[in-house]
């Protein structure tokens, strides 16, 4: 059998097609606004609803569609202007794929996104080339990223001369090279690098020619997928530093992809923890940090090693490696590797049942049935930083009976019930 | 090296407690390439007791895998050469010891996990043929008895059915599958030695902790000592018992994990942890470490961090400090040595008890 996954550029007879079907995944939630957002006057600057990416699977004879890689796989969230959106996972978790489709570097299966509210999805040729201005992406490699054959001011010049109009003259080489030298200058780079080619940079200077790439159009929305996970610590605190000076000073707002918890604890307002294409969890950074409620995030944040060797954590070492995308566990997709689903006997909700992505209370949202049972003892041992103290923990609202802080025995009725 | 706190002289604590497994001295490796010489590893000292663990940290290019690779004499003389420098193993020097006795030593005494598990296995053998080919060489057993050992010893690394894993090939495995094969592989000839060089560095932070839980729990179940190369302070401050911290080539300081890590002594060593971004953090720029590492074919001169360095003067640009020369004789810094012109040195040595009674 052959395996690929190629673009959907010409849909087989059962492949859905693009932009805004129906989603195949019935977990998509089919209501108006994302999920769980604040009802504020203010629009996000983002809002994605549903983003479904599937890659094809063509095998068998006739290379038919056999199956489907679900990179993402109805995914909803919004970000706010202004603030940095983090966005965990493991490798294969399809945060980066979101990054990309949500850039329309690759199209979507099927799901809403907007920025402004104005939709992202389904625009081409000037439309498509208005939007594009105003989102810009950083890439994590900052080797395979720039083209070796061009030096600087081509680079950075690239996205200019395509955007070039009357009005804003980045025809003109004068004017374009002049932008060009300002956005060397605010990413810390000399002015008189711009005859330079990219092999003359380090590591830390290439990820700043990414960066004044992606500024120099002047965008709003910046995604930036693993910027500083290809560098050493020294250099990538001084892009991160650099990162949040731009977002000041230009007004930005990002959409930050890393593997990394510490550096995205560090950066972002709110995180979403992503696992096999799906958020799982979402909310405010100290939040999420200090009082995670589903025990992929818990295990997630108790696996990460402390510089502190004073600080021990009690490790929920997760079994096994993640489950392919291809085929997905029913149920929760996080049942086979979660330490709760032992802990409270393997109820049957989670593999029959797909959690939806609740709010238990403040914008904490959480896809997990029982996101009330997750034991404080252990999260307080498996992540020192969260908060110990009992009441500390913010119940859900009426109805939901509260968890017994250990050990929670066999599920009941009631607790099933109020999961679902 | 020992985990003493106070400041010992190493040579005389490490004859007291015996001889130390692998003990290298004034190590240099240099690399000769078109632009001149690279002084990939300049002059490093350190040792390492049976059993124990000790970690190097540093950051790209500081020479941290061209050390292992030196012990392990992988490689390519020329363009390397190694000018000067002794690696004692069971006391035996590494580097003068013929290639055929060398073989003995590498696979069976010392044995080496690398960083990335798929370059480093051979995709057209089996998982199996790989582990039996090192028993079969190193230990002289027939070729059924190797494939057993090879089952038994992916068992040990805590693979599941491992009668089916043993005749798969390494692209049939995951990333963490693969490094767990790679492990079983370093182990199956009981070596004295385990030098795993940034083990983890390709994996994910669950599967990371699975592999460290692993290292940790056979390094204990064999006795075997463990080297841990890695640029990772965290993974160090779990795994190792000591550490060496290196920069451009060279060490600048040593000691225990928890003397290095919460009272350390280099500016350099300082700036790193600085610069590690956590919890607390949040809202304050993160502490840098101006500049980049130098040219390695235009070392400054004096201390190699000195251009970096927020607190050098004038003795760092004049002469170069080494371990052993400076006062406490586990810091490579002028700050801490009384020299001609500053009598008392600038810096008092941070002690790790006040510093945690201060929090």
């Amino acid at each position: 059998m052959t395996f690929e996954t190629s673009e959907p550029a010409a849909p087989a007879a059962d492949q859905p097609v693009v932009p805004v079907a129906p989603p195949p995944s019935p977990s998509v939630p089919a209501t108006g606004a994302a999920v769980g957002r604040p009802p504020t006057s203010e629009v996000p600057l983002v809002e994605v609803e549903g983003l479904v990416k599937y890659y094809p699977i063509m095998g068998g004879f006739l290379r038919r569609h056999v199956g489907d890689v679900k990179a993402v796989d109805g995914v909803s969230f919004w970000v706010n202007r202004g603030e940095v959106l983090g966005l965990v996972g493991e490798s294969g978790c399809g945060k980066s794929t979101l990054g990309k489709t949500l850039i329309q570097l690759t199209p979507p299966t099927a799901g809403l996104a907007k920025l402004d509210g104005e939709p992202i999805f389904g625009k081409k040729g000037k439309d498509l080339k208005k939007l594009r201005r105003r989102m810009q992406i950083i890439f994590q490699d900052p080797v395979g990223s720039l083209n070796p054959r061009m030096p600087i001011s081509d680079i950075i010049g690239e996205g200019l001369l395509a955007q070039a109009d009357a009005e804003n003259r980045w025809g003109d080489r004068k004017v374009r090279d002049k932008r060009v030298g300002d956005y060397l200058d605010a990413v810390g780079l000399r002015r008189d690098y711009t005859r330079r080619y990219p092999h003359e940079f380090s590591g830390g200077q290439r990820q700043r020619i990414g960066i004044a790439r992606a500024l120099a159009l002047s965008p709003d929305f910046l995604i930036c997928d693993e910027p500083v996970s290809a560098l050493d610590v020294s250099i990538q605190s001084q892009i991160l530093n650099l990162l949040l000076d731009l977002r000041r000073e230009f007004d930005l707002t990002y959409l930050f992809i890393a593997h990394n918890l510490s550096v995205v604890q560090y950066i972002s307002d709110r995180v979403g923890v992503m696992y096999l294409g799906k958020l799982v969890e979402l909310a405010e950074v100290e939040e999420l940090y200090r009082r995670p409620r589903h025990p992929y995030s818990v295990a997630l944040l108790s696996a990460v090693p402390d510089a502190n060797p004073r600080v021990r954590k009690k490790r929920l070492v997760l079994t096994g490696d993640v489950p392919s995308p291809a085929a997905p566990p029913s149920g929760c997709h996080f049942h086979t590797r979660c330490w709760l689903y032992e802990q409270l006997g393997q109820p049957e909700v989670c593999t029959t049942a797909d959690p939806e992505f609740r709010d238990i209370g403040d914008g904490h949202l959480v896809a997990c049935h029982w996101a009330e049972k997750v034991p404080t003892a252990v999260v307080a041992s498996a992540v020192p930083t969260a908060e110990v103290t009992t009441d500390t923990v913010a119940m859900p609202a009426a109805g939901i009976p509260a968890a017994p802080p250990i050990d929670a025995g066999p599920p009941t009725e009631e607790a099933t019930a109020s999961g679902t | 090296m020992t985990g003493s706190i106070l400041p010992v002289d190493d040579d005389v604590a490490t004859r007291s407690a015996g001889r130390p497994l692998l003990e290298v001295r004034d190590l240099r490796t240099y690399f000769h390439v078109m632009d001149g010489v690279v002084r990939a590893v300049d002059g490093i000292s350190f040792s390492i007791m049976a059993g124990e663990t000790l970690g190097i940290v540093g950051e790209s290019g500081c020479g941290k895998s061209v050390t292992s690779l030196s012990i392990m004499r992988l490689l390519d003389m020329p363009p390397a050469e190694i000018p000067s420098g002794e690696i004692l193993f069971e006391g035996r020097d590494l580097l003068t010891m013929p290639d055929e006795e060398m073989r003995k030593v590498r696979g069976n005494d010392i044995a080496m996990i690398f960083q990335e598990p798929m370059t480093s296995l051979n995709p057209v053998f089996t998982v199996g043929d790989q582990i039996a080919e090192a028993v079969i060489l190193h230990q002289g057993l027939s070729k059924k008895a190797a494939w057993d050992k090879a089952i038994e010893s992916l068992k040990a690394v805590g693979i599941n059915n491992p009668e089916r894993r043993v005749k798969q090939y390494p692209h049939e495995l995951s990333g963490g599958m693969r490094q767990r094969v790679m492990i079983a592989m370093a182990l199956s000839c009981d070596p004295k030695l385990l030098i795993a060089d940034e083990p983890t560095t390709a994996l994910d932070v669950t599967i990371q902790a699975q592999i460290l839980e692993l290292i940790r729990t056979v390094q204990d179940r064999t006795g075997a000592a463990l080297m841990l190369i890695t640029h990772d302070l965290g993974v160090v401050a779990e795994t190792v018992k000591d550490v060496v911290v290196m920069y451009a080539g060279r060490i600048v300081e040593e000691g225990s994990v928890e003397e290095v890590l919460l009272a350390p002594k280099h500016p350099y060593t300082e700036g790193l942890l600085g610069s590690i971004p956590s919890r607390g953090k949040r809202g304050e720029r993160l502490n840098v470490i101006r500049g980049t590492v130098p040219n390695p074919f235009n070392m400054p001169p004096g201390c190699n961090f000195a251009p970096r360095c927020p607190y050098a003067f004038e003795p760092c640009t004049q002469a170069d400090p080494r371990i052993g020369d400076a006062n406490p004789p586990d810091v490579a810094c002028w700050l801490y040595t009384a020299t001609a012109t500053s009598p008392t040195p600038p810096r008092v040595r941070p002690r790790l008890d006040l510093v945690e009674a201060l929090g």
